[in-house]
């Protein structure tokens, strides 16, 4: 509020300095340590105390991506961009549409209750061989593996969060003479836009993570290839090259949720308070 | 006069796993026109059980409401419900969450639209059309939610503990904004309470109950002179203490 007045008082400007400060060494304190890592470990690489040819060491890293962007790297960073999208919104898609049934029938929702809990700790990629025989071996069984991890997730973080939906609202709603549907689409869908977005941000990681062991099983192209071939053919700098591309992918993808988010919330008027 | 609604014989039994309770019993009792009816009784005796029969959204296990002479079956259209939380959609404005009940019904017309921005400027919540619930006061949210039940034009106006989620400085202004709109829209008016002073405050007549399974145990006709004394006014007056001894005792025998 101060903030905006013209005179800033002297315990309120050095509170703001304070702040300031604070954050600066925060910042300061962690490209610190990223560049402390890397400078060792180029370093420990350089005088032979670490095996670059196990280890590889940040030049070569750089080097490799250099070469590689000349080398189609573009294009499996594309495979793997692609096949993440497809997989998280057919994931999100189908399990938000799950979720509205389950809510919709009591009776449905108690009888699935076992099954989801059963294929919610099933680890996934036990289903790869079944997946490639049943769909064939090429980007469907990526996107498939895609869908399959976070698809339940979905389902159950967003039945759960319309059955949560308050009671004394939807009794509200109820004394209006709202249907069913109204019920959903006025208070219950509304009332869980945060429960979508939360699920999004989770699921646009485990999209990337079924897509990785995706190509792990099968595939021509995509990062997870890449970092399966230089493993075989023991190229680490390869491997680490991608490794570090898939981080940078998986920030970015994930950030572009928040930015929607924020898009959407500010669209809507929605005041996120307290969630 | 002619009753506009009658509770007639009304009891509720519920089923659960571990037995049956029966919350109310046999309650009979009818509402004239334009009048403010409360009903006491000690906590969980099954208060709110019998508002959600009276406005249709239980069925009674045995007897019948009637509404304007027709028995009630579904939610009706001439119930406007008030609750204790005044369940403002925080991602709506106010204008949109005033036309919420409309917008159910189907019924967003431009009479109707209107009618609603009438009641708006005449309790004084115009100007905040355009803010969203949580940068309004409690108060101001409770008459917000009244209006957007107001605004579908009910002939009977149910309260169930509308006042108790708000501070008790807030709480008195409120009852008396809220008495004063119910007056001056002449409705037809049956709030259920657990407070007393509350009761004796806005009444013209106070029903009491008796602990669970919920009877008639009396029914106390409230008179203040003149007639249409706002609740600030009723509670300073001598009569005010007479009227809550009686039912204080009355409700003290149960336990």
């Amino acid at each position: 509020m101060t903030e905006a007045t013209a005179v800033v008082s002297k315990e309120r400007a050095l509170y703001l300095q304070k702040v300031r400060r604070r954050k600066n060494r925060i910042r300061f304190t962690q490209i610190t340590i990223l560049l402390a890592i890397l400078s060792l470990w180029e370093i420990l690489a350089q005088v032979g105390i670490i095996d670059s040819f196990v280890m590889s060491q940040p030049s070569r890293i750089a080097k490799t991506f250099l070469n590689a962007a000349q080398n189609g790297l573009a294009l499996h960073i594309g495979v793997t961009c692609l096949e993440t999208l497809i997989g998280f919104l057919a994931g999100v898609m189908l399990g938000v549409g799950i979720a509205i049934l389950l809510w919709w029938s009591p009776f449905l929702s108690k009888v699935s209750e076992p099954y989801l809990v059963v294929l919610n700790s099933l680890p996934k990629i036990a289903l790869g061989p079944v997946i490639i025989i049943w769909v064939g071996a090429g980007m469907q069984a990526i996107i498939v593996m895609a869908l399959a991890i976070s698809l339940i997730v979905t389902v159950m973080e967003m039945l759960n969060g319309f059955l949560a939906t308050d009671p004394e609202t939807m009794k509200m709603a109820r004394t209006f003479g709202a249907s069913r549907m109204q019920l959903f689409s006025k208070i219950v869908f509304p009332a869980n836009l945060h429960t979508l977005f939360n699920s999004l941000k989770v699921n646009i990681g485990l999209s990337l993570v079924g897509v990785i062991a995706g190509e792990f099983l099968v595939s021509k192209a995509g990062l997870g290839y890449l970092i399966v071939y230089g493993g075989q053919v023991f190229q680490m700098d390869l491997v680490m090259a991608s490794v570090i591309i898939l981080a940078v992918l998986a920030a970015l993808l994930y950030e572009v949720v928040v930015i929607i988010e924020l898009l959407v919330t500010r669209h809507l008027g929605h005041r996120l308070r307290g969630h | 006069m002619d009753s506009i609604l009658k509770v007639d014989h009304v009891s509720q039994k519920y089923q659960a796993q571990n037995g049956e309770v029966t919350a109310i019993q046999n309650i009979t009792f009818s509402v004239d026109e334009g009048e403010f009816i409360s009903i006491v009784g000690p906590s969980g005796c099954g208060k709110s059980t019998l508002l959600s029969i009276v406005a249709g959204l239980d069925r009674p296990t045995y007897g019948h409401v009637y509404l304007a002479g027709q028995p009630v079956s579904g939610i009706s259209s001439q119930i406007g419900y008030m609750l204790q939380k005044d369940n403002l959609l925080e991602w709506r404005t106010i204008w949109r969450n005033v036309l919420l009940g409309l917008e159910i019904r189907g019924l967003l017309t431009p009479e109707n639209t209107e009618h609603a921005e009438q009641l708006l400027k005449t309790y004084e919540l115009y100007e905040f059309r355009d803010k969203y619930p949580s940068q309004l006061s409690g108060g101001m949210r409770q008459r917000a939610a009244l209006i957007r039940t107001l605004a579908v034009r009910p002939q009977i106006l149910l309260l169930d503990e509308a006042f108790s989620a708000l501070d008790y400085q807030t709480r008195l202004t409120v009852t008396d904004d809220i008495y004063q709109i119910l007056k001056r829209e002449h409705k037809t008016t049956l709030m259920v309470t657990h407070d007393i002073p509350e009761a004796i405050s806005m009444s013209d007549r106070i029903v009491v109950l008796s602990a669970r399974p919920a009877t008639v145990k009396n029914t106390h006709i409230i008179e203040f002179e003149p007639a249409g004394m706002a609740p600030l006014q009723r509670r300073n007056n001598p009569k005010f203490s007479h009227y809550f001894n009686l039912i204080w005792k009355e409700l003290d025998q149960n336990d």
